[in-house]
């Protein structure tokens, strides 16, 4: 009953014979071998699997491996720029924007999106964009800073180069 | 959380194939979207698929296109996100775009799809109501052909519509509208984002003039009835008056009138019924007001509301 499917994950090609009931975040995480992605609720609401598939952030707890043939994705672990870490990343650090960290992951890729899009992002829209993602240790006033200083650094270097 | 039990998934590349795979593989057959709702119910409420058919490999079945008489053909696997960001639907009917923006989080509405999300005929479904007042018609295509019905009498009742197995939503069909046509869609729910609605309203209203003469009504309804639905008498009580704060008062009870909600874990019907009331009347004084351009969405929620 398995399927053969190549994806791109983080940059490389792989070529793998999953089953195709497999989650895309069991994927990951038990064949692949990449944790950074969490499972939260399970059923879409808590945002902690994110995961961006052909460049745009989806639950990973929702995605079937037997939808993925040809598919791009980017995890956490993809995030960074060789050594660095990603400004995202960086703010996050800097601000103090994580707790226990287990919603981080996803708090980080669904960041990572609203600034691709949009890199000068109101209050509001920063938290339009995360409504989908829960943090439980504490509020979001962190989190939310750490968006606007990541934001400020990309205008920073885009205006740099 | 519960993991799938093992099925096959079949990803045809046309729409003939799709329904050549259900007559072929027989009973059991799930088709596959965004699978928002799919795996939910797989993980959640014990579905158990022999198989499953991804439709995403079907060109056809994606894009929204504007026909010279200003019809829409709307793909049934345009993502939730793509009608919610498209500046076409923006421009024509910014309450559509407001509605599919209501459902779940930027990653739900990514992968949800406007076909699967009707084709599930969840009653509280945000987009329908704003479907209804468009007049919206689908088109589902089986083995021996296709047919086109309107979207209020595709529902048939909590997850029913008249889809058979091996049947394939492919499209959402829009008349044009009238050139003054104006709607507004409130979705009423204790959380603002991330939640389900415990009522639903759209209304859309030509009201000529600065008396505001009503040339054409269309409400409709979810999360109140079994199907999302039309309320004609209430559109009728409107029609070449002028639409006032107390012909809308009168309107809104009407709309109460016809609604059926249940009582649930949201909402009491009771509660459901009185909030059909105001938030029709609010929705019906905001149509007739007309659209406001580039308000936040803070500005235009408070604007709904007051």
């Amino acid at each position: 009953m398995n399927t053969r499917i190549q994806i791109r994950l983080n940059g490389k090609i792989l070529a793998l014979t999953v089953p195709p009931f497999k989650l895309l975040l069991d994927l990951l995480r038990d064949e692949i071998g990449l944790t950074g992605t969490k499972e939260g609720c399970g059923t879409g609401d808590c945002g902690a699997c994110t995961v961006l598939l052909n460049s745009k952030p989806v639950n990973s707890c929702l995605v079937l491996s037997g939808e993925l043939d040809g598919a791009d994705i980017v995890t956490i672990e993809g995030l960074k720029i060789g050594p660095h870490l990603h400004p995202v990343q960086q703010a996050f650090v800097q601000e103090g924007g994580a707790q226990c960290g287990y919603c981080t992951p996803g708090m980080l890729m669904m960041t990572k999106s609203l600034l691709d899009e949009n890199q000068n992002p109101t209050e509001e829209e920063i938290r339009f964009a995360l409504s989908g993602n829960l943090c439980r240790c504490t509020g979001y006033a962190k989190i939310i800073q750490a968006v606007q200083t990541a934001a400020a650094e990309l205008r920073k270097n885009e205006a740099g180069k | 959380m519960k993991r799938p039990e093992p099925f096959e998934v079949f990803q045809p590349v046309s729409i003939r194939e799709a329904c050549e795979l259900f007559s072929k593989h027989g009973p059991g057959g799930h088709l596959l979207a965004g699978g928002t709702d799919l795996v939910i119910a797989i993980k959640e409420k014990g579905l158990v698929p022999r198989y499953v058919v991804d439709l995403k490999k079907i060109p056809s079945l994606t894009g929204i296109r504007e026909a010279s008489d200003g019809s829409l053909t709307i793909g049934a696997l345009t993502t939730m996100r793509e009608i919610e960001t498209s500046l076409l639907i923006r421009r024509k009917y910014p309450f559509l775009a407001q509605s599919a923006a209501e459902v779940g989080s930027i990653q739900i509405r990514n992968r949800a799809t406007i076909g699967g999300n009707m084709a599930n005929a969840t009653p509280s479904a945000d987009v329908a109501p704003a479907l209804l007042i468009l007049n919206a018609r689908v088109k589902v295509s089986r083995s021996d052909g296709e047919k086109i019905v309107l979207l209020e009498e595709f529902f048939i009742g909590p997850g029913k519509t008249i889809m058979q197995q091996g049947d394939v939503l492919t499209e959402i069909l829009i008349p044009p509208s009238p050139p003054d046509f104006c709607g507004e869609y409130i979705k009423f729910s204790p959380r603002e984002m991330m939640d389900l609605a415990y009522v639903g309203v759209a209304v859309g209203v030509v009201a000529e003039g600065t008396r505001k003469l009503c040339r054409d009504a269309r409400i409709a309804l979810c999360a109140v009835s079994p199907t999302p639905i039309r309320t004609r008498k209430a559109e009728a009580l409107l029609l070449n008056r002028e639409i006032t704060a107390s012909l809308a008062e009168r309107v809104g009870e009407e709309a109460s009138n016809e609604c059926k909600p249940i009582s649930d874990v949201r909402s009491s019907a009771a509660y459901r019924k009185e909030m059909v009331r105001v938030n029709t009347r609010r929705a019906l004084l905001n149509a007739a007001a007309g659209y406001v351009d580039n308000l936040s969405w803070t500005a235009r929620r408070d604007r709904r509301y007051s």
